[in-house]
């Protein structure tokens, strides 16, 4: 707990109250595990009898006993505290405040927490608002101290109970597997949570957005200025959000890396799954896996400072104008990036191909180049075909390189030379520095974002099926 | 019928058939080669370009002052408010005595970095007794100077073109031939936080914040990770939903890592009001962006483990959460460990996420736990490479150096624990 | 070419092989010329040795098959006579392996062009994932066999017809080959084998992998290509190397025990051993 800044009020520090807590828990359930367990060995001295569980289980039953109605009361106290609080202040609030449209209040509120946190708030320090921080503080702390006891309480209770039901008889075993079966489960739950989080939290910004720009406009509009919107007051209405210079752009970027990536990253694949001596073998992966292993910042960089200059200064001594910020630099960095995902997933997909059929053609005679190009090639294809469409996905998704080395403007070009802009590149721009959500601004990086989701997820699903399906197949 | 084949697949004909074929394998196999590598050189060139620029920005440039800390200048009973400026002019002023006019003064100060004048100044403040004394001090210089030094200064270039004009040259040229100019190790570079010089920046705040970002990453991924692979592997019903989650992981596993951070930015900023910049949300995000790859790896170490040993286990009398908590999982644990490791090295070097979260921030102090505004070495370089100043670029290189070999290391720890503790059955 | 070590090893091997392995002057006088000999062959995978000595002589146009207990070496002999086995990591092969009295090991012989006379059938069915056309005129389309769209498809019709399939697949020709029966697929293997016009046709256990009734029509069939080609048939079963070949040669433990006429073998075994594994005490 610290003083806050002014120091008129102080408040209780979410990442404090978290600490004491995890300690208090923690201690409880400790004492709880190590009192449990000890009991059951003693009850089964005294009363020369078997246990039916083991006496860990008995520490684990009480320490859950004691730990779990904690967890679940200090949550509810804040979850349940934080509505409560919100409504209180709105109450407090003077009659002006509380009339105001629903960003301003907001804002308030937000601000009010800020300075009762200690921080800096984005309005004016009022009177008012000075009043509403300082109950703000109150209120927070009193919450906090209502989650300690009530956890505490309840701990002391579930440890008492649990304690007196102790027996050599108990089965503490099951309730404790089946305590643990629901902690795995939701742990595996978490990946479901993940995506409907990613769903929800841009599909609830791009309606919002969506409301202000029409779909159709930024589906299939032309021009793409963003920030003509922010000095509007209109949002909206004055910007122009039409996203297909980002597409197209995107498709530009993602088709140059594919150039450079598919045959690089096919060959290398087809020479290491068959030509190479295994030795050979062993020394050459690891390179793939180094060049695998490199940030994607790092090979923004790479795009910048090397490539793009390069490239610009090669195009000037031939009379050709490559912008600095070209698709082609770009396009090509991302294109080795990759170079070593599409080598792997098609090496994958000639090592599924049965050797029975690189018999088959050899035993034909026919040399081994024939047996690769009309043999093996054709049936790995789906599996190299899904890899390719993975690598497209991972391509367009790619944000470091694109934002160091591609373009800002949004130009609807065909030409490789010029400046081009990306989807992730937007995200990026619309959202960095800047705080303001209600703009359609940066609601549109959300609704950009719904986009590159869609349509990554697309391509992975269909990637993922024929690979699948081909795995099925072949085994 | 034996001479017409005979004739077939030996004749000239077919001599002259098997002579292009031949060609054409060697072609493809050439081409293959080739393949690899165009690959290769990609790697060299990109390792080479990096370690070429930025091997210098882990020197840096000295010289060697005589201070005089005049009580003029410096009161001995409030030594931090002295003129520190004029002292160090006045010092080189005995080098270059010609230095009098006024610009000549401020080129002069142009010498020396800002973190000079802070150490001739911390110099007095610890020890007040140094006033009315002359002392020498070695202090750094300017990113010009150490530019000039490290000969990334064009001395041919028309004076009005280069960053540093003959005057100043002819001075460092100077102190250079009377050996009061050396090269140093920038130890510095690995202790401070960001700066506007590039001689000043360092990236131990990058570092310090990308550390308890992985710790929380790590905190938050790994137990979730293997509490969901060990279900999932061993306990899970056959059931539809549980395909769902299998199919769902594997999406997951592929979707672009931007949009882990608008979900960072929409969950954690925006609805939980947790702290901008802190690496507390970086690491929560990074958590959900590893925990398809955590989940996948440990999943594939516990198939890893054979049947029998789960049969022998329930054989005499283990229940499954026995069998797995006492035989599956240590044994599995190598795999497990280099599974997380390989998750931790990919979330070190994520970028994109962070900017979303409001980590790409101008940040002087070293954050001291999870909640501080911070910054990542990733997100540090970034930032740096966008900075025009000739200085930032070996900063950058350097910058990247560092990460990259604590992305070696820990790939090398994985690739160890692999090898060292791997049973094979 | 080999180091000193090897030799001593070989030599050792090569002393006691010899006492077991047939001698090349015990080896059956044949009714006719020979198409494929081979003298004191040897062969290890890395440090195992494999084959120890083989000397035998295959008979042109006539069904050899090659029977013994499973790790004998027979089929490592039947890849040896293809040089199938110079894909696998790690071989070593001495001795002399000829065909029309042309070393197949020597420099200037071509493994390609060796593999298209001596053709090979193997264990497991394994057509392409291409169609029946397709996979009957892979062989001819890689050796320029055919000039022509007619030559290809007179090649291909004849071949299945050879191969008694024709009147099966003649009406789904553009049909996945990998839709077939075994026995179908099994057959169609040996067609796109006799596409290329081999003189010697190499069989690894063709059977083994099907029903009675497809491994009948096969056993018909090999019996029909007797008149054109040589064939080399490794087997398992006893009597389908009573049925189809005229020659039998038994191996154990990478020795060739004994080689003569087929009815001589089954009726009268010269080697105890021979006759122990007929009559089924071992293998």
């Amino acid at each position: 707990m610290k003083a806050g800044s002014g120091s008129f009020f102080w408040n209780v520090d979410i990442a404090v109250s978290l600490t004491f807590f995890t300690i208090l828990l923690l201690g409880l359930a400790c004492i709880g595990f190590f009192m449990g367990r000890r009991r059951a060995t003693v009850l089964a001295d005294t009363q020369s009898a078997a246990l039916h569980s083991r006496p860990v289980y008995h520490g684990w039953y009480v320490a859950l006993a004691c730990g779990l109605p904690a967890v679940v009361i200090w949550i509810t106290a804040l979850v349940v505290g934080d509505q409560l609080i919100e409504s209180t202040m709105i109450a407090s609030l003077p009659q002006d405040i509380r009339d105001a449209s629903g960003p301003v209040l907001n804002r308030f509120l937000a601000d009010a927490e800020t300075l009762a946190g200690g921080g800096q708030p984005t309005i004016e320090i009022t009177p008012e608002l000075e009043a509403a921080a300082r109950r703000f503080g109150n209120l927070r702390t009193l919450e906090h101290w209502i989650g300690f006891a009530g956890a505490l309480g309840l701990g002391l209770i579930g440890f008492g109970l649990a304690y007196r039901r102790l027996s050599v008889a108990l089965r503490a075993r099951q309730p404790v597997e089946r305590a643990l079966m629901v902690v795995l489960l939701l742990a595996a739950a978490l990946s479901i949570l993940t995506t409907v989080g990613i769903v929800f939290s841009v599909l609830f910004e791009s309606i919002r957005f969506f409301s202000q720009v029409p779909i159709f406009e930024f589906l299939f509009g032309l021009q793409w200025s963003p920030q003509i919107a922010l000095r509007s007051d209109q949002v909206g209405s004055s910007g122009a959000f039409g996203a297909v210079p980002l597409f197209v752009g995107t498709l530009m970027v993602t088709f140059i890396a594919m150039l450079v990536a598919a045959p690089i990253g096919l060959m290398s694949a087809v020479y290491l799954a068959e030509y190479a001596h295994p030795r050979f073998r062993a020394g050459a992966k690891p390179m793939l896996e180094i060049l695998a292993g490199v940030p994607t910042v790092v090979y923004g960089f790479f795009a910048a400072l090397v490539v793009a200059p390069a490239l610009r200064d090669a195009g000037a001594s031939i009379g050709l104008s490559v912008a600095s910020e070209s698709a082609v630099a770009a396009g090509s960095v991302m294109g080795i990036m990759i170079i070593p995902f599409v080598s792997s997933l098609a090496d994958d997909a000639l090592a599924a191909v049965p050797n029975s059929l690189r018999d088959a053609s050899l035993g034909l005679g026919a040399t081994q180049q024939e047996t690769i190009t009309r043999v093996v090639l054709p049936a790995a294809l789906p599996g190299i075909v899904a890899g390719l469409l993975l690598a497209v996905s991972r391509a367009i998704g790619e944000t470091m390189i694109v934002v160091m080395a591609a373009g800002l403007a949004a130009n609807l070009t065909a030409n490789p030379l010029e400046a081009v802009t990306t989807v992730t590149v937007q995200i990026v721009t619309l959202l960095v520095g800047d705080q303001e959500f209600d703009s359609a601004k940066t609601l549109a990086a959300f609704a950009l974002g719904l986009v590159l989701f869609i349509i990554t997820l697309g391509l992975n699903v269909v990637a993922l099926r024929v690979v699948q399906k081909y795995r099925e197949k072949v085994d | 019928m034996a001479d017409t084949t005979f004739a077939i697949h030996s004749g000239p004909a077919a001599q002259a058939r098997l002579r292009k074929r031949y060609a054409r394998e060697r072609r493809f196999k050439l081409m293959c080669l080739a393949a690899l590598g165009v690959a290769a050189i990609f790697l060299v060139v990109l390792i080479g370009s990096i370690v070429s620029r930025g091997w210098s920005g882990f020197l840096v440039t000295q010289m060697e002052l005589t201070v005089t800390y005049s009580p003029e200048m410096v009161d001995a009973s409030n030594p931090a408010d002295g003129n520190f400026r004029m002292i160090v002019v006045e010092a080189l002023q005995k080098e270059f005595p010609e230095a009098t006019d006024h610009s000549s003064m401020r080129a002069l100060l142009g010498l020396v970095s800002n973190g000079g004048f802070l150490a001739v100044r911390n110099a007095v403040v610890d020890d007040p007794s140094l006033v009315g004394q002359t002392v020498t001090m070695w202090v750094s210089a300017a990113s010009d100077i150490d530019m000039l030094n490290k000969g990334y200064v064009d001395r041919t270039a028309p004076e009005e073109l280069r960053r540093v004009d003959d005057q100043t040259m002819a001075w460092v040229d100077k102190l250079e031939a009377d050996g009061r100019i050396r090269t140093g190790f920038n130890w510095d570079f690995f202790t401070t936080g960001d700066s506007r010089e590039p001689e000043l920046a360092g990236i131990g705040g990058a570092i310090l914040g990308s550390f308890w970002m992985l710790l929380v990453t790590f905190l938050v991924s790994f137990p979730t990770g293997v509490a969901a692979a060990v279900y999932l592997e061993e306990f899970a019903p056959k059931r539809r939903w549980v395909d769902i989650i299998e199919v769902n992981i594997n999406n997951l596993a592929a979707v672009p890592s931007i949009v882990f951070g608008l979900l960072g930015l929409a969950v954690f900023l925006n609805l939980m009001h947790l702290p901008r910049s802190a690496p507390l949300v970086g690491g929560l995000t990074l958590a959900l962006m590893t925990l398809p790859t955590i989940i996948i790896t440990t999943r594939a170490a516990l198939k890893g483990v054979p049947p029998s040993i789960r049969e022998a286990a329930l054989g005499i009398g283990a229940s499954p959460v026995q069998v797995v908590s006492h035989h599956v999982l240590p044994l599995a644990l190598p795999r497990l460990l280099t599974g997380a490791i390989i998750g931790m090295a990919q979330a070190l070097g994520e970028t994109a996420p962070l900017l979303m979260i409001g980590m790409v921030a101008f940040i002087v102090d070293l954050p001291s736990g999870p909640l501080d505004a911070a910054t990542a070495l990733p997100v540090q370089i970034f930032l740096w490479a966008d900075s025009p100043e000739r200085g930032f670029v070996e900063k950058t290189s350097a910058a990247i150096m560092v990460l990259l070999g604590f992305l070696v290391v820990m790939n090398g720890i994985a690739v160890f624990l692999r090898q060292r503790f791997e049973v094979r059955w | 070419m080999v180091a000193v070590t090897e030799i001593t090893a070989s030599e050792r091997d090569a002393s006691h092989a010899d006492a077991v392995t047939i001698p090349v002057d015990r080896l059956p006088e044949l009714g006719g010329p020979v198409k494929m000999q081979t003298r004191d062959l040897k062969l290890w995978y890395s440090d195992k040795q494999a084959l120890a000595g083989i000397n035998l002589d295959v008979p042109e146009r006539q069904v050899t098959a090659f029977i013994g207990p499973s790790g004998c070496g027979k089929t490592t002999f039947l890849k040896c006579l293809n040089r199938m086995n110079d894909t696998i990591e790690g071989v070593r092969i001495e001795g002399d392996v000829t065909l029309d009295g042309t070393d197949v090991y020597d420099r200037s012989v071509d493994p390609v062009q060796l593999r298209a006379r001596v053709g090979m059938v193997f264990q497991k069915p394994n057509p392409f994932p291409k169609s029946i056309y397709d996979n009957v005129a892979y062989g001819p389309r890689i050796h320029g066999l055919a000039t022509n769209r007619g030559d290809l498809d007179a090649i291909v019709e004849s071949s299945l017809q050879r191969a008694g399939l024709w009147n099966e697949v003649k009406d789904r020709l553009g049909e996945m080959a990998t839709g077939m029966s075994g026995g179908q697929q099994q057959r169609l293997c040996i067609a796109r084998t006799i596409a290329v016009s081999p003189e010697v046709i190499l069989m690894d256990e063709p059977c083994s992998a099907l029903d009675p009734i497809s491994t009948a029509r096969v056993e018909e069939l090999i019996d029909e290509l007797r008149d054109n080609y040589t064939i080399v048939i490794v087997t398992h079963n006893l009597q389908q190397a009573a049925r189809v070949s005229q020659l039998t040669a038994f191996f154990h433990l990478g020795r060739l025990i004994e080689v003569n006429d087929t009815a001589e073998v089954f009726q009268n075994p010269g080697e105890s051993m021979t006759r122990d594994y007929i009559t089924g005490r071992f293998g």
